[in-house]
């Protein structure tokens, strides 16, 4: 029944941490990232927790869970964090200063997937820097696979299938899929542990695999868009405190919104 | 030959600018009812501005119907074409079943652009349709500068990207509420053409199983003018109705609420405003016991007026508010629900 077990993947990407607000560099070429605290995407963090949730439930279900990043050398730290909350193995593609866009990254990780022999993708429905809740999709895509995006429940079934339950507009929805499968995480899924010391420790002797974007060569990295400018968003005009109710009632009045 | 030339060239991830004609394929999501989903109208007023002819696809079973209500309920002067399959297998927009069908009609020359509004099937479909054509889309545009070159937001909207598509076609998704929807009317030019393109679709195995739909007579977060929003300082669901309710039937108004709402269970998880939830634009938001997350922020931060109610004079929605009302909730909000009452009659 070997080829009933998960073979875990979990992309993670290291991000400018959710509570820094960003500032835009000088040259308005960019956002500012020196000097700048990072961390793992929620939405991976969210990804990892679930993978070790669906471990830690089932033992025998899983046989492994691999994560793996695409980044600078910086991104083996929140690697080390996966590890230390339960990934069993790691991969750091290092990719230097490069920023890929959705769709290398995507095609970068089918050859992972492909390597890895996984079965399950879960991964983070958007990173919190370029917002483009793409990967996940794409990555879905080019393997041929079922997807199940914006997952707030995943439910492993007795006949081997996969009831994920989606976020949609309006309420949410349930779809069914068999394995092979890529699943994106809302952040409804579940609330993600906290590293304890000891753990972290551990995880140090847990193996981490080096590559470069070099190994991809076979990829087409090119970016596709190209980025002209990068702004500060208008900033709004300076509002008044009023005092009572009356006082804010016409002023809306007078401001012709009610 | 060339074609086939073309092709190649494609597949090797070259930037090689085919020819390709300028016109735009819009998707139109439509209700379970047959009704045209109102961002599709907005995504429809963003088609337009690109200049070209338009081609909007209607998919499902309900998707006859609603081409012709799309035809005669809308003015859009540069729909020509309405393409339809009414498929049992399109319903519910399955991206396993509708990409196939995608990637057949847009890999043909014949568009320059493909549009669809990002919401939850917009962005579902988008990427994985642009990862088998060799695409990278440009997602969640607010404005449109020339018909390669589109304004978007990143880091939850605090930065704002200029990107030029170098692609020989741009694949876009549409914030609906960076766009005024096409305005009511007709479209009676527009041919509407059954299609019925062997997709060659492969049987992957998901299924559609249940949807689990708030049911609300009042306006659509999306498209509602006006929007009263709660946040924690709410205490619990009861107040959040008690409190809430009342001051939106007086205005009219949707509900919406902060993550930290909906995850304390005062309301359900559609109604989440924010970068994960819904992103509005109403002329009038109302955030009541709301500190103002970047995160909601992100959600709401366009808003034409912003009317803070918080006790908190340090909470940074006053930083973003028009009219900020330091005070008790609990006491503000009563008052102000019977004085509008007042003012309407």
């Amino acid at each position: 029944m070997a080829s009933k077990q998960l073979r875990i993947l979990v992309p993670v990407k290291r991000v400018i941490d959710y509570q820094i607000k960003p500032r835009v560099n000088k040259t308005g070429t960019a956002v500012e990232t020196t000097g700048v605290k990072f961390s793992i995407n929620p939405f991976d963090d969210i990804a990892v927790e679930e993978a070790v949730r669906i471990k830690e439930k089932n033992k025998s279900l899983v046989e492994s869970i691999h994560a793996v990043s695409i980044g600078p050398a910086k991104a083996q730290d929140i690697l080390r964090n996966c590890l230390a909350k339960g990934a069993d193995t790691s991969t750091l593609i290092d990719s230097k200063d490069v920023v890929l866009e959705p769709l290398a990254v995507a095609k970068v990780l089918k050859q992972v997937v492909e390597k890895q022999n996984s079965n399950l993708v879960i991964m983070g429905k958007q990173a919190i820097d370029d917002d483009c809740n793409n990967t996940g999709q794409m990555l879905a895509g080019l393997l041929n696979w079922p997807q199940a995006t914006n997952a707030a429940k995943v439910e492993f079934t007795d006949n081997g299938k996969v009831n994920v339950t989606r976020e949609v507009d309006g309420g949410e929805e349930v779809v069914s899929a068999s394995l092979p499968l890529v699943i994106t995480t809302d952040l409804r899924l579940n609330v993600p542990r906290y590293v304890g010391l000891q753990n972290l420790m551990k995880a140090k002797k847990k193996p981490m695999e080096k590559l470069a974007l070099k190994d991809f060569s076979n990829v087409d990295l090119e970016p596709r868009l190209k980025v002209l400018s990068v702004e500060e968003p208008q900033p709004r005009a300076p509002g008044v405190k009023v005092n009572s109710v009356d006082e804010l009632v016409d002023k809306l009045k007078e401001a012709k919104v009610i | 030959m060339i074609r086939f030339a073309g092709r190649n060239l494609q597949t090797l991830g070259s930037r090689v600018r085919r020819s390709r004609l300028a016109s735009t394929l819009a998707f139109v999501e439509t209700t379970k009812e047959g009704a045209i989903v109102p961002s599709s109208l907005n995504a429809l007023a963003a088609a337009q501005q690109l200049g070209n002819n338009i081609t909007a696809l209607l998919l499902g079973p309900q998707a006859t119907s609603a081409a012709s209500v799309l035809k005669s309920s809308v003015q859009c002067t540069k729909l020509n074409k309405v393409l339809v399959s009414d498929e049992v297998k399109y319903e519910h927009y399955l991206p396993e079943k509708v990409t196939p069908l995608l990637v057949n009609l847009l890999k043909d020359e014949e568009y320059s652009h493909f549009v669809v509004a990002s919401s939850a099937v917009g962005k579902n479909l988008l990427p994985r349709v642009a990862a088998l054509l060799n695409y990278q889309p440009v997602c969640d545009i607010t404005k449109i500068k020339d018909a390669k070159t589109f304004v978007r937001p990143i880091y939850a909207g605090n930065a704002i990207e200029t990107v030029e598509n170098t692609q020989s076609m741009a694949l876009v998704s549409v914030r609906a509420s960076a766009f005024e929807a096409v305005p009511e009317g007709s479209s009676e030019s527009a041919v509407i053409e059954q299609i019925s393109l062997s997709d060659g679709s492969t049987d992957l195995d998901v299924q559609w199983q249940s949807a689990n739909l708030v049911k609300s007579a009042r306006p659509d977060l999306s498209s509602a003018s006006t929007i009263v929003a709660g946040g924690r300082a709410l205490k619990d669901k009861e107040t959040f109705d008690k409190l809430l309710v009342p001051l939106a039937d007086a205005l009219g108004a949707g509900i919406g609420a902060t993550r930290a709402a909906v995850d304390s269970g005062f309301c359900d998880n559609s109604l989440q405003i924010g970068q994960t939830g819904k992103v509005v634009a109403p002329e009038l938001y109302i955030a009541v016991g709301i500190s103002g997350a970047i995160q909601h922020l992100a959600g709401m931060k366009d808003s034409k007026k912003i009317v803070a109610i918080n006790s908190d004079p340090d909470a940074p929605i006053l930083k973003v508010a028009d009219y900020g009302l330091e005070g008790d909730l609990f006491e503000i909000v009563p008052q102000l629900t019977d004085k509008l009452m007042q003012a309407r009659k």
